[in-house]
């Protein structure tokens, strides 16, 4: 993630404290990994505004709410990515993400 | 997790699903979306 994106994450996690929850809209098991780990335990290259940061916020991805989004709605704005990408790959690594979070 | 009622962060990717399209089904979802981004691996 870059570092003003970092920036801006922490900003809004610090002003609504825990309530917030991160939802992703990431293409591949790698990505979802990479943005997962910055938003729970901090910036994993250390580079960053996150860097040893551990926000801890629960992190989705978008495919994982879309029994709560009107069909249409989530066929319009998801619909065909989630036809074309590795819907089963990208929930594996965000599986492996919260079992590392979780150690 | 239910979403409603929450706060979120959509975090799109360019490559994935874009932030507005994330934030759009947190909305619909009935959450209030904080922060929108789109980020770009490269």
């Amino acid at each position: 993630m870059g570092l003003e994106d970092q920036a801006a994450v922490k900003r809004v996690a610090d002003e609504h404290g825990s309530g917030v929850v991160v939802l992703l809209g990431t293409p591949d098991a790698e990505s979802t990994q990479t943005l997962a780990q910055t938003v729970v335990v901090g910036d994993p290259s250390y580079a960053g505004p996150l860097a040893g940061v551990p926000l801890g916020l629960p992190v989705l991805h978008v495919f994982e709410v879309r029994d709560q989004v009107p069909v249409d709605v989530y066929e319009a704005q998801v619909g065909l990515m989630e036809m074309s990408l590795d819907r089963d790959a990208i929930l594996a690594g965000l599986r492996e993400a919260r079992r590392v979070a979780a150690t | 997790m239910e979403l409603r009622g929450k706060k979120v962060i959509a975090l799109g990717e360019r490559d994935g699903v874009p932030g507005p399209a994330v934030a759009e089904c947190a909305r619909r979802a009935g959450a209030e979306v904080v922060l929108t981004l789109t980020a770009c691996f490269v």
